[in-house]
């Protein structure tokens, strides 16, 4: 028993770099999967605080930029809206998201990143918002990611540009369908994998979300083909596609919320 | 004692800052940045106790964690640069650490840069090693260590040389 003491104290500084040398390994491990980061994650009070209270300041220097990306957006709204007055059904004319499924809410990034293999951003909208795991976010131009962790005033998002992220994408011109993942080569680019040999598919081409996710709605656009090859198994595409956001300016976005999301679990569980 | 207390805790907490909210977003060539954070780590008075500085060296990556949703990378890689650092002191400094008489304000610029070159690449390496997690990807590995560490030291060197106290 002294012996297991004295080795303990002989050793102390050993056994107490490999606790917490082991330790951080572990927090690693759960960061490097989907959903674990529970302890370790900048949506709380702390964090997200800074993160805000340095945003107040630095959000002023983009502001030109962002103004001006928001008016576009406002233009090619209003030009949507005038010209579809015509069509419209005049049963549900101005029934305010009658039967839509989709809930938008606007949220500022306060923290983005762009930089290592799993980018994860904050945005400052959190539980008080109704924001919850699972929801997508998309910014005027296009898709940003996924809501991972969330806080009272804020969550985190996991981004595209995240090897963990793997969101179901389509050709606009035919219903072939892959799975967008990323390399962590350059911030721009992300790929396209698993699409059919047959799918006619050409540089140039858009590429938008199916649906398929129940996250996101189909058709919200992602990108224009850059580069494409055959796979290893030269069954498959492998695509190359140039996104529409620019990742390295966010600002403003788009959270979206899935009203029909636990109706289509359940029934995808009971399956 | 109280001083020296003071001005560990300053440093902590300026350095965490400093390192989340600006070096974290310098992106030189698209992702490199500097980690000058382990200043903290290379300073740490070095008769003291050497469970203080692991434990610290632990609490400083995790909150450098924290803010950059990294897991515990930063804490991995602090960790063991504070656990090898006396190594490193003994092959830079030589006898003067064996006296323990370092005082890192008046030692040689050579042996100074050194020292800060062994800890940043063993930090670094153990860092890239858990951010890419891919037995796979070593070269790149070894290429962001290279790149990421040469600005490291470069920081360190300069705000060392900026922040001096000049000693008459």
């Amino acid at each position: 028993m002294q012996q297991i003491i004295n080795f303990i104290i002989r050793n102390k500084i050993f056994l107490l770099f490999l606790l917490l040398f082991s330790v951080s390994i572990l927090f690693t491990v759960q960061s490097h999967s989907y959903h674990k980061s529970k302890f370790i994650n900048s949506a709380n009070f702390l964090t997200g605080g800074v993160y805000n209270s340095v945003n107040n300041i630095t959000e002023y220097f983009a502001l030109k930029s962002q103004n001006e990306i928001l008016a576009k957006e406002n233009n090619r709204l209003k030009s949507i809206l005038y010209n579809s007055q015509a069509k419209q059904d005049s049963s549900f004319v101005d029934s305010l998201l009658f039967g839509s499924p989709y809930k938008f809410t606007t949220a500022q990034v306060i923290k983005n990143s762009y930089n290592t293999l799993d980018n994860i951003l904050l945005i400052n909208k959190g539980t008080k918002n109704n924001i919850q795991q699972d929801f997508g976010v998309i910014t005027d131009k296009g898709i940003l990611g996924i809501v991972d962790q969330t806080s009272g005033g804020f969550a985190t998002v996991l981004s595209i540009l995240n090897s963990n992220s793997k969101i179901s994408a389509q050709l606009k011109k035919t219903n072939h369908f892959g799975s967008l993942v990323w390399d962590g080569k350059s911030p721009n680019i992300t790929q396209l994998v698993d699409v059919q040999k047959i799918a006619p598919v050409a540089v140039g081409d858009t590429i938008i979300t199916s649906g398929r996710s129940s996250i996101f709605p189909k058709g919200i656009l992602i990108g224009t083909i850059n580069d494409f090859k055959l796979d290893q198994s030269e069954n498959s595409y492998i695509i190359d596609i140039k996104l529409f956001t620019d990742m390295t300016n966010l600002e403003h976005v788009y959270v979206i919320e899935n009203v029909n999301l636990p109706e289509i679990k359940s029934l995808l569980s009971n399956e | 004692m109280n001083n020296v207390l003071s001005v560990h805790t300053i440093r902590f907490i300026t350095l965490v800052f400093l390192q989340v909210l600006i070096f974290n977003h310098i992106n030189f060539m698209g992702h490199i940045n500097p980690y000058p954070y382990i200043l903290f780590i290379a300073l740490f008075p070095i008769k003291n106790n050497r469970i203080n500085i692991i434990v610290l060296s632990f609490f400083l990556g995790l909150s450098v964690d924290l803010f950059l949703d990294t897991g515990g990378m930063h804490a991995a890689a602090s960790v063991f640069a504070a656990y090898i650092r006396p190594i490193f002191l003994k092959f830079s400094f030589g006898t003067i650490y064996e006296h323990q008489t370092i005082k890192f304000e008046t030692v040689e610029f050579g042996s100074k840069l050194t020292y800060f070159s062994l800890l940043t690449l063993a930090h670094h390496l153990v860092l890239f090693l858990l951010e890419l997690f891919n037995i796979s990807k070593i070269i790149l590995v070894f290429q962001k260590t290279l790149f990421s560490g040469i600005f490291t030291i470069l920081m360190c060197i300069l705000i060392t040389i900026i922040f001096s106290r000049k000693n008459k």
